[in-house]
């Protein structure tokens, strides 16, 4: 696009943000300020994942962008065409092709690998946002290491229900230091972080945040010995690839309770479909 | 077979072809310009101009015309816009001593020099809808015109610092810091927290400085003066080394002068909260001033335990285009998390169902 | 103490060497580090000259307190003697303007913050005149007990309900109340549940601020004797600021008496209070008496 620098930011943001990539990378899990630019693009819409992707991509990379797993969902495909029209980059639908994927609230199914780079839109980056809401301490909290106060509220969980009733943007501990937000994904996926060969970023462009976990970096979902973490997943089948180990979708067929279940991982089910028709 | 929903990047092309009918409106009526925006909507331009925080009249009403009136999403087109321009430096200080007066007034003083001046206000407006303006061809009566004068007006505030009556504020030959190009980090310096006022919703700063009026978080303002009129930016290029004039500006200041009782280290004066906003922006700039006074409590040593008082509350939310970018992400698809909380709820009722 | 994080806008902390940043050192066993009576050993706290100045007024003037383990000491005086900037200085919460604080051979005051938190939520404790002030209002009472638990490493949730049943029982509150919130109890209950909270890590030190304040006074009684005993049982040392000579005679081995931020007579309570020397202290006890 004539009049805009290669993937939209000038290139002394760019070196701004990925300065702010390498600290957080050298300490992961720490939320590191960053001077987030007004993105054309609202405010919660992934202005933080654009700015992060836009920070790391050239011109060779190949990007992939998802929301909920599917890379067809409408904001999925805004962003594709922003980085298209500003970049000029290859996009593709394939985890395996992509060098980097951008996403909201998934992480692929498919395992990553040390050459890509998963980049994920984080709309609050603040574990203890909703139990301390002034920023100034909870900023002392991670310094200190204070994290008794989010097991306080995993306690009052299970002494209310029974159990942890955190679904998604379950609390992580990062390499045994900082609380971190694995962002609006499934509790479901939070396994697939520990240990990653890829590298994984994010961006949070509203409250100005950058965080990483860099390859092969220890990720724990918080528990107790005696409750310990379980992820959520529909108990059913995928109705198109079978899969019974990845995370479902519902959908409602009709309006008395008519539903079936789909991957919602899009791109991992149509290969499975794909192998399945080959085999028959 | 049920096949998962394609064809996203159709609907949306389909979606901003039929936006693009729906601004333009029903054809057979003349298409309204940027212009006519600009010089007949000047008070819609002039808060955009606000809270994009860019002054550019022209740019502004395009975004006006281009937003369908929207003004919230006019103002995120314009800072859009804005956060590609290149910074060349920061201007010196306004001089708001110097303005070319179109109004000012004093509320706490009955006659004062340089006078009250009402300018063109809605003020002692009767509020009846004019049906004369709805048919069109109206014709203004014509205002009479005074001389203008550019001898500077002596600001109420600074006519009271002088007698020792009105707390001074510390002059810091500091570069100001830059919220757009630095988080903001809490605590904030005066100079941030007012540069975000100055950018902040004119309904959230209204609403809060309305409830401390209401007792959250009371000060006693009484308004010192409020002026209105151009003002010349000055900046001085590094290469000359001298100080150039940019042109004129269109600013509203509004200065409150609130009651301190003082304390152990000062003896009992007043003290100021400061509002400035491009264009003809009065309501916005007494809340703003009114605000900043109230983020002033902690520092005066005042219990500072009202909404209005919380810098970390009004500053992280008083933006309109972050507020309202965030409240309108939960229309994005959210069903994988929700798909969660379904299995989530579920599992509960499961477990009270066999307790039973 | 905390001078960086407070001077320094983005106060990055440095990565912790390798694994363990979280894993703080287990709650103190019971009966470690307990001399329990006034055997004279070295002091837990010790601290020499504090000063501290609000502009013209003297809060705190070349103040010394040593506290010894197992050992109930009382401050009292009126409200603006300085006793309440006492406890907060000795505390480590706010900074005298000379002087020096030491426990158990730290310095105090040039600990850094974090080590002071780790402190605080180990070695001792802090009891609130307001249960507000020391309680989560919105968390169970059995959360508000697990808190300090789970904040040094405790990881196995039945054990903590264990605990926190176990120290409501202390405390005299009906353990099936543990999924409660604190809202629901009574003021004098509220208080019984802080000191819960603070003791369950078993503390060495633990600074009171006027705990039997705001209650009736059937009320207070009944808390004082619960001080008194849980003290005596866990070789508790207490630091104890009070208004009320008669809670500083039930439950104070020493006591201080502070005016305008000096100490004018201290010693053991009951010669304190039976054979008082200085004016001030006589006019106290003879307006209790009165």
């Amino acid at each position: 696009m004539s009049g805009y620098n290669f993937a939209y930011l000038d290139e002394s943001t760019k070196r701004m943000i990925r300065r702010a990539i390498l600290k957080a990378v050298a300490i992961p899990g720490h939320q590191v300020p960053f001077g987030s630019r007004e993105m054309p693009l609202p405010y919660g819409w992934g202005t933080g994942g654009i700015q992060v992707t836009a920070a790391v991509l050239g011109p060779a990379d190949v990007l992939k962008v998802i929301d909920q797993g599917s890379d067809d969902t409408t904001n999925a495909v805004s962003i594709r065409a922003f980085f298209r029209r500003t970049a000029g980059v290859a996009t593709t639908e394939s985890t395996e092709a992509a060098t980097i994927i951008q996403t909201r609230h998934r992480i692929p199914e498919r395992p990553l690998r040390e050459d890509q780079i998963l980049v994920y839109q984080v709309p609050i980056p603040e574990p203890l946002g909703r139990l301390e809401p002034r920023i100034a301490e909870t900023r002392r909290m991670h310094a200190m290491a204070d994290y008794g106060l989010m097991h306080v509220k995993l306690y009052e969980d299970i002494a209310r229900h029974g159990h942890i009733a955190t679904s998604y943007s379950y609390p992580v501990m990062v390499n045994s230091r900082y609380l971190m937000s694995p962002s609006p994904i499934p509790a479901f996926d939070n396994p697939k972080m520990d240990q990653m060969p890829a590298l994984q970023l994010f961006g949070a462009g509203r409250e100005k945040r950058i965080y990483a976990v860099p390859p092969y970096t220890s990720v724990k979902s918080l528990d107790f010995d005696d409750h310990p973490f379980r992820p959520i997943r529909a108990p059913h089948a995928c109705e198109l690839c079978g899969s019974r180990d990845t995370y479902l979708d519902e959908v409602l067929t009709d309006d008395v309770g008519g539903r079936i279940f789909v991957c919602s991982d899009t791109d991992f089910c149509s290969e499975r479909q794909a192998v399945k028709e080959a085999a028959e | 077979m049920y096949v998962a929903t394609k064809g996203g990047e159709r609907a949306i092309g389909a979606a901003h072809a039929w936006l693009d009918e729906t601004r333009r409106g029903d054809p057979s009526l003349p298409e309204l310009t940027a212009d006519q925006v600009q010089a007949q909507l000047g008070l819609a331009v002039d808060r955009v101009m606000a809270e994009g925080s860019c002054h550019d009249r022209g740019l502004a009403a395009l975004a006006v015309k281009q937003s369908r009136g929207d003004l919230i999403e006019a103002a995120f087109l314009l800072r859009a816009y804005r956060t590609t321009l290149p910074r060349f430096g920061a201007s010196v200080p306004l001089d708001t001593n110097t303005m070319a007066i179109q109004r000012r007034i004093s509320a706490a003083y009955k006659d004062l020099p340089g006078g009250q001046v009402l300018g063109p206000t809605f003020d002692y407006t009767h509020r009846l809808l004019d049906f004369a303006l709805a048919a069109g061809g109206h014709v203004p009566s014509g205002a009479p015109e005074a001389e203008a004068s550019r001898e500077p007006t002596p600001r109420v505030t600074e006519m009271l610092a002088r007698e020792g009556l009105m707390q001074r504020e510390a002059a810091s030959e500091d570069e100001p810091g830059d919220l757009t190009r630095e988080p903001l980090s809490f605590p904030a310096d005066r100079a941030l927290r007012l540069q975000a006022l100055a950018r902040g919703d004119e309904g959230f700063l209204l609403s809060l400085g309305y409830s401390t009026q209401r007792g959250y978080g009371g000060n006693h303002p009484f308004v010192g003066e409020i002026r209105m009129g151009e003002v010349a930016v000055g900046f001085t290029p590094p290469e000359l080394g001298f100080e150039i004039d940019l042109g004129d500006i269109t600013v509203t200041e509004c200065q409150m002068v609130n009651q301190f009782k003082g304390s152990r280290t000062e003896p009992p004066q007043f003290t100021r909260g400061y509002g400035l906003v491009f264009g003809h922006g009065e309501r916005k700039a007494m809340s703003m001033a009114l605000v900043d006074r109230s983020l002033r409590a902690a520092e005066l040593g005042e219990a500072s335990d009202a909404p209005a008082q919380q810098q970390e509350f009004v500053l992280s939310h008083c933006d309109n285009v972050e507020a309202t970018g965030f409240v309108e992400h939960l229309k994005l698809p959210h069903y994988v998390d929700f798909q969660s909380e379904l299995e989530n709820v579920r599992t509960m009722r499961a477990s009270v169902e066999a307790a039973k | 103490m905390n001078e960086r994080s407070s001077k320094t806008p983005h106060p990055i902390p440095p990565p912790q060497a390798g694994e363990g940043g979280a894993h703080l050192p287990p709650p103190l066993l019971a009966g470690e580090g307990r001399g329990g009576g006034l055997a004279a050993q070295t002091p837990l706290l010790t601290a020499r000259d504090l000063t501290l100045r609000f502009g013209r007024i003297a809060a705190l003037d070349s103040v010394d307190i040593d506290i010894h383990p197992g050992e109930v000491v009382a401050i009292v005086g009126e409200s603006g003697s300085g006793k309440t900037t006492l406890l907060r200085v000795l505390s480590g919460l706010m900074r005298p303007d000379a002087g020096e604080v030491s426990y158990l051979g730290q310095d105090v005051l040039g600990m850094t913050e974090a080590a002071r938190r780790r402190l605080m939520r180990t070695e001792w404790g802090f009891v609130h005149q307001n249960p507000r002030d020391g309680l989560r209002m919105a968390v169970s009472a059995g959360g508000n007990i697990g808190e300090r638990l789970m904040a040094t490493g405790a990881r196995h949730y039945g054990n903590i309900r264990d605990q926190a049943a176990h120290w409501l029982t202390r405390v005299e509150i009906d353990p099936t109340r543990m999924d409660e919130v604190p809202a629901k109890f009574s003021g004098g209950m509220q208080q019984r549940l802080q000191i819960a909270r603070t003791l369950v890590t078993l503390p060495k030190l633990v600074f009171m601020d006027e705990p039997t304040g705001g209650l009736d006074v059937s009320v207070q009684a009944r808390l004082l004797d619960l001080i008194r005993a849980l003290v005596a049982d866990l070789g508790l040392a207490v630091l104890i600021v009070t208004h009320d000579i008669a809670a500083a005679r039930l439950l104070a081995h020493r006591m201080l008496v502070m005016r305008h931020g000096v100490v004018v007579e201290s010693g053991l309570t009951d010669r304190v209070l039976d054979d008082p020397q200085h004016p001030y202290t006589q006019l106290l006890v003879s307006s209790v008496l009165a």
